[in-house]
């Protein structure tokens, strides 16, 4: 038997992905559930485990080339069985047959863990038995030549033209997001350090981490119509309770750092407005009944902001025990693709750097991101008294498309009363 | 447009003793479309010409003459009614340069109405202009403005070589500036007659209405089209049509006449011929529908291209 291995999808917004490394060459034995290959996303390379037992027979899709979800990229199955005729010539996808992403209704409820390993599922059925043109990539003569011109891969670019054709402004949107064949062979599953520039005038290549980020930020910055709402927060209160709280979980050795604090008081207020925990789809908002909070992480590789999950039944305590263990296993490369793919609204806190205040650039598909500095005791004005309030600046960073400034401002405000209500945190 | 070709018509007739003018009613009746009304009171019956239903004999007369170094001007009733003349037009005047090494002349200027859209129905209604600009040795043109209409024919009439000049029947009463000074628009030099980024829409005569039209509409959802009226069918500035496909990489021929070996199936050729590299989608080409003319206005009106007709086909060719 021949089993086909596709691209798999490692997250509602992932439309397409490559092989960063093959881990197996062609004729090697593979045991389902071995790692196949490193895919790398727009947000991070993940493992693929292998979904059928035999030989890797044929290697369709080479490392560092992008391919759309679902598409074929090798033959796993028995040595003796022959391989469909259309082995080796990789298939682009006619786009008329395929949704443009395949993206459940409810994302973060239907994301199943084994997602990368049923490859097969989703594209297979919807093939054409026999694909006509589906060997050929449908590109326009201009965007050929522009895509000779500006170096783009055109087996990487998604026609949104009539019948699926590559068009003039697919190949200029993918030169300007700079969408290559990625040419550094692989990026290792534990990140590497950024190179850094030894000296002034000198290039260095990117790796494909940061690479993805370059991607995703100018993604953001370009298609979400971003906002910014700023609060002073009195963290008096919480503060006192941290440390009491801190003090009674000192024999179970957890602590509650403030950023808890922060994701708790944004997992209320998202509860109470759940538009923020939602994403925005053409005409349509697609919310979330789980609310997955993102906590942007700074590697020396470079971002990413993998999720806790499952944020709207968890304690603050609980919440304190997985944001530990999602930096642990983020340092370690150990994330699953669910927590780096996951989050449904994202936290950003560069209070330990001594910032006051920063806005943040929201992760797509989110629809915000709310960034926090410093917890500073400051003077503040309170009943014409002149006292020292240790003061949290919060910014929340909105796609205007999904709400508008009175709606984030409202949603601050529960953010704010929260934190400045702490106990309610804790209920 | 109307007093832009009698104002032509008289400077020729004022400036130079040997033209003359023939054709069908052109006389007493002053012209099936009235351009020449009152010439014959101003300048004689030897100079304005009536003559009998016979085309081919007078337009033979009338290239005979040119041979012979007077510089006629001829008009067609219709430019359905060329297709009897076609003997002399084609075989005589459009080769007898070539034929004789260039011993001989043609400057002889026909104008022809043609086109549909004023309930002439299937015999008078012809247009016939892409097929006579198929023919070596012809120079044609299509004006839509009174300013090109002038200019096209001050430069007619200063060719050796026959120039026919199809005049949109629809486009007589169309108003535009015309200068005072003795400007000229040269023969094989299309018109940008409106500057646009994002798609080229090529026409001409009565089709440059319609494309503006489309323009109108693209714009309001933010798409700049570039109008170009090629004014001239033979011959044919692809230049102009390919300079603008390099700015906009898409282009809709928008052509009022039969489709099928119509005008715009040699410019779409001649576009995928030279500017294949400069597209970002096939060619987008409208034409009339292939049935004779209809005589009722909401049939005729049905068959001619409109503005939607060319929107649709530029959707479903390019998406945008």
């Amino acid at each position: 038997m021949i089993t086909e291995v596709t691209m798999p999808s490692m997250g509602a917004d992932m439309t397409e992905g490559a092989v960063a490394r093959w881990l197996k060459k062609e004729g090697d034995a593979v045991k389902r559930g071995e790692i196949l290959a490193e895919i790398e996303t727009d947000k991070a390379v993940v493992e693929m485990e292998a979904y059928g037992s035999g030989v890797l027979r044929k290697i369709v899709v080479t490392e560092g080339k992008k391919v759309r979800v679902g598409e074929l990229i090798a033959y796993i199955g028995d040595p003796s069985d022959a391989l469909p005729a259309a082995a080796g010539k990789p298939r682009a996808e006619p786009a008329a047959t395929k949704p443009e992403a395949p993206r459940p209704a409810a994302p973060s409820a239907a994301r199943a863990p084994e997602t990368a390993r049923q490859p097969e599922a989703p594209a297979a059925a919807e093939r054409p038995a026999s694909a006509d043109d589906g060997d050929r990539i449908k590109a326009s003569p201009v965007a050929k030549k522009l895509a000779e011109q500006h170096g783009v891969d055109l087996a990487t670019v998604t026609g949104t033209g009539p019948g699926g054709r590559i068009t003039r402004d697919d190949v200029e949107a993918a030169a300007k997001s700079g969408s290559r064949p990625a040419s550094a062979p692989a990026a290792a599953p534990a990140p590497a350090p950024a190179p850094a520039l030894a000296a002034s005038g000198e290039t260095v290549q990117l790796t494909s981490m940061r690479q993805a980020i370059a991607r995703v930020t100018v993604r953001s910055k370009t298609q979400i119509p971003h906002f910014y709402v700023t609060a002073a927060v009195d963290m008096t209160e919480a503060m006192k309770v941290r440390k009491q709280l801190n003090d009674a979980l000192e024999p179970e050795k957890i602590r509650v750092s403030v950023n808890d604090f922060v994701i708790r008081a944004a997992v209320v207020a998202l509860k109470k407005y759940p538009k923020f925990n939602s994403f925005f789809e053409g005409d349509k908002l697609v919310g979330h009944a789980q609310i997955n909070i993102g906590i942007a992480i700074a590697l020396e590789a470079g971002l990413i902001v993998p999720a806790v999950l499952g944020c709207q039944s968890k304690s603050l305590k609980e919440i304190a025990v997985s944001a530990r263990a999602l930096g642990e296993k983020a340092r370690s490369g150990k994330l699953t693709q669910e927590e780096l793919t996951g989050a449904t609204f994202s936290t950003s806190n560069l209070g330990m750097f001594d910032v006051d205040q920063f806005v943040a650039i929201i992760v797509p598909p989110q629809s915000g991101i709310l960034a926090v500095g410093r917890v500073t005791k400051t003077p503040v004005v309170k009943n014409d008294q002149i006292v020292i309030a240790e003061i949290l600046k919060a910014t929340v960073s909105v796609d205007h498309r999904v709400a508008d400034g009175a709606e984030a401002a409202v949603f601050l405000g529960e953010v704010k009363k929260a934190l400045e209500n702490p106990i309610s945190l804790l209920v | 447009m109307r007093e832009a070709l009698q104002r032509g018509l008289r400077e020729a007739l004022d400036g130079n003793p040997n033209v003359y003018l023939m054709g069908e009613d052109i006389g007493a009746y002053g012209g099936a479309y009235a351009i020449t009304a009152g010439f014959i009171d101003e300048y004689g019956p030897e100079r304005i010409r009536d003559v009998p239903i016979s085309e081919n004999t007078f337009v033979g007369a009338a290239i005979g003459s040119a041979i012979g170094g007077l510089r006629p001007i001829v008009e067609f009733m219709s430019i359905s009614f060329s297709l009897l003349a076609f003997d002399q037009m084609i075989n005589i005047g459009a080769a007898i340069r070539y034929m004789s090494g260039g011993q001989f002349k043609v400057p002889i200027v026909i104008r022809a109405p043609t086109g549909s859209g004023i309930q002439l129905a299937a015999t008078h209604s012809h247009a016939f202009e892409n097929w006579l600009a198929s023919v070596p040795g012809f120079r044609v043109v299509a004006p839509t403005t009174p300013y090109d209409a002038l200019g096209l024919l001050r430069s007619a009439l200063a060719e050796d070589n026959p120039v026919i000049m199809a005049e949109h029947v629809s486009l007589y009463g169309r108003r535009g500036e015309v200068p005072d000074d003795r400007y000229t628009v040269p023969i094989g030099k299309a018109d940008v007659k409106l500057a646009g980024s994002d798609i080229t829409l090529v026409a001409f005569a009565h089709g440059v209405v319609t494309a503006f039209e489309v323009a109108d509409k693209l714009k309001e959802r933010g798409i700049a089209a570039e109008v170009i009226d090629l004014r001239s069918l033979r011959p044919l500035d692809m230049d102009t049509i390919l300079k603008s496909i390099a700015k906009t990489n898409r282009v809709a021929l928008i052509d009022d006449n039969w489709r099928t070996g119509g005008m715009m199936a040699e410019v779409s050729a001649q576009i995928s011929e030279q500017g294949f590299d400069l597209l970002d989608g096939p060619v987008a080409r409208v034409g009339g529908d292939d049935v004779p003319a209809p005589y009722s206005r909401p049939l005729e009106q049905l068959v001619i291209p409109d503005s939607d007709r060319v929107i649709q086909a530029i959707q479903k060719t390019y998406g945008i």
